[in-house]
């Protein structure tokens, strides 16, 4: 449904694509996963026709970017990284309006607007202006406005950044339904929660490339073993495990059995912040405090 | 819970379509009535400018006739003006929030967003104009217009007002910011000064009034208060008005649907 090849796109010296390659098939959910300045954005805004590459190709839904716009155009939905929605407007007029924008037939126009708003539970802010919502109903509306016209390909870039727990989890939801119905779709974050969650592929992305792909598996499985991390009081202990039940018990009756004091363990798998440690050297998000790759910096137990 | 059909739709229409136009000019015009503050301050400034125009300054200006029949047109462009720069502010806003982004992956007519900007102002332009005239008839400005004059007045303003709130969308697209866009709107308020639309231009220094006579307020402001008052005018001014205003039009309409879809 998209394939992208050797794209680059500088500003001036700077590359800030440098030979991007990215195939995403129909029904598939890929997580472009890098730091701030990685080229997630850019790699976004030339899919969507905002941008002209440099050089490269990219085809969504059978459509060059660069020849054929307007078809692309018809097959996407744009979620960019600010809600993207009319302030002075209520969140019912909003999707009127894109609904009208989005070509939808007479039938479509009436119910869909209402519907999403019940989706994404904004039915009872539907009549205020949009200035007055909360930074994560702006964030939902911008999500069905996207929904509005039935995309083939749905882009959603840091789609849940600055959200609450709750709206990302519904957000999450309805994307989880989306690509049920058969939507692909493509989307970036900083969030290895988030593209754990999504994505069935996760592609990892550092200045300018594809430097890692996979599934999350895959991905961990590169980094190394699950362990059992066994908290002394005089330090952290890791043993390497299977993650079976047989062998985290050997492991514990080793402990039993050599009088460890443990105060507390788990069994930590690789996280794919782990990952992005030991591929790039620098942890995602931060603009790298040195934090070791063996202190786990994301609380994850499994 | 109602039931939404998330099915990819395969067959959507690459093309835009006139409806698109008609609802983007629906939502500016609904924006315009949401703004009140913004609306209320474009239609009283320039009556309050008038007003100073006319009592404070007018005693001591010497027009050649009354000072109200001389100001009243000036008044208008600046109203015109000053209407038409906010317009930079709102499409500044749109870029700005992303929402310039959505609209440009839509497969809608490219010339449809700023459509709807330049009608709403128009329309704004439409209103804060005629409240000038009003209020300039009230405090004795003498119209001899026939109704033909009338209509090549209204004419004229109408198509300096599309000129510069086509130059303000283009102006909007390529801004930073609305603040930086709001900062035009001031400098586009500063432009009728230095032409004939408050004193006589030979009045002016010779350095100014060199400015003056190249000034593109000028040929539409002395064309505009022949119009009103009823008054001859050169054959040459009015083809310059015409062809500055028309020009200007052409050029800004032409740059704001280049840089609508550029791609930078």
């Amino acid at each position: 449904m998209i394939t992208i090849r050797g794209l680059r796109k500088a500003y001036g010296d700077h590359a800030v694509l440098d030979g991007l390659d990215l195939d995403v098939a129909q029904g598939e959910v890929v997580a472009l996963l890098g730091p701030n300045g990685a080229g997630k954005t850019t790699t976004v805004r030339i899919l969507s026709t905002l941008l002209a590459p440099d050089e490269g190709t990219v085809t969504v839904a059978g459509h060059d970017v660069v020849r054929d716009p307007a078809r692309v155009r018809a097959a996407i939905s744009l979620t960019g990284q600010f809600a993207a929605v009319d302030s002075l407007l209520t969140g019912e007029e909003n999707l009127h309006l894109m609904a009208r924008l989005a070509h939808l037939s007479r039938a479509e126009r009436r119910n869909r607007p209402a519907a999403l708003l019940e989706l994404f539970d904004l039915t009872d802010a539907a009549r205020r202006p949009v200035k007055t919502y909360s930074g994560g109903m702006r964030r939902r509306l911008d999500l069905a406005v996207s929904l509005l016209s039935r995309p083939q390909v749905l882009v959603l870039d840091e789609p849940t950044t600055g959200l609450d727990p709750r709206s990302r989890n519904a957000l999450w939801a309805v994307i989880e339904d989306a690509v049920a119905a058969g939507t692909t779709v493509l989307l970036t974050t900083q969030y290895l929660e988030e593209a754990d969650r999504l994505a069935d592929r996760v592609a990892v992305v550092d200045h300018g490339r594809v430097i890692a792909s996979g599934t999350a598996d895959e991905l961990k499985r590169q980094v190394g073993a699950a362990q059992v991390e066994l908290t002394t009081p005089t330090g952290v202990e890791r043993v390497e495990t299977d993650g079976s039940v047989p062998d985290v018990r050997r492991i514990l009756a080793d402990v039993e059995r050599r009088g460890l004091v443990v105060e507390r363990w788990q069994v930590r798998t690789p996280t794919l912040d782990d990952v992005f440690l030991t591929l790039t050297g620098q942890p995602v998000s931060q603009p790298a405090p040195q934090t070791t790759p063996t202190q786990p910096t994301l609380q994850e137990t499994r | 819970m109602t039931t939404l059909d998330l099915t990819p739709r395969v067959d959507a229409s690459p093309r835009g379509r006139a409806g698109d136009t008609v609802a983007l000019v629906g939502r500016c015009l609904r924006r315009s009535t949401r703004q009140l503050d913004t609306l209320l301050l474009a239609v009283m400034l320039p009556v309050m400018l008038l007003l100073m125009f006319v009592y404070v300054f007018g005693g001591a200006l010497d027009a050649g006739m009354d000072y109200v029949d001389f100001v009243v047109p000036g008044i208008i462009l600046l109203t015109a003006g000053y209407g038409a720069a906010t317009t930079a502010v709102d499409v500044a806003t749109d870029v700005e929030g992303g929402l310039m982004d959505r609209f440009r992956s839509m497969p809608i007519r490219a010339t449809g967003v700023v459509t709807g900007h330049v009608v709403a102002s128009m329309a704004r332009n439409a209103v804060s104009t005629a409240l000038v005239i009003g209020v300039g008839l009230l405090i004795g400005f003498d119209a001899h217009a026939s109704a033909l004059e009338w209509l090549g007045a209204i004419g004229l303003i109408a198509l300096y007002v599309a000129a510069m709130t086509w130059i303000a969308v283009a102006i909007g697209i390529v801004a930073s910011g609305p603040e930086a866009a709001s900062g035009f709107s001031f400098a586009i308020l500063f432009i009728p000064y230095v032409s004939s639309a408050f004193v006589p231009v030979d009045t002016m220094p010779s350095v100014l009034s060199a400015i003056a006579a190249w000034n593109p307020v000028t040929p539409v402001a002395d064309t505009l208060r022949a119009l009103l008052l009823g008054t001859s005018v050169d054959g040459s001014t009015v083809a310059a008005a015409l062809a500055w205003c028309v020009g200007l039009l052409v050029v800004a309409r032409v740059a704001s649907g280049l840089l609508f879809r550029r791609r930078r």
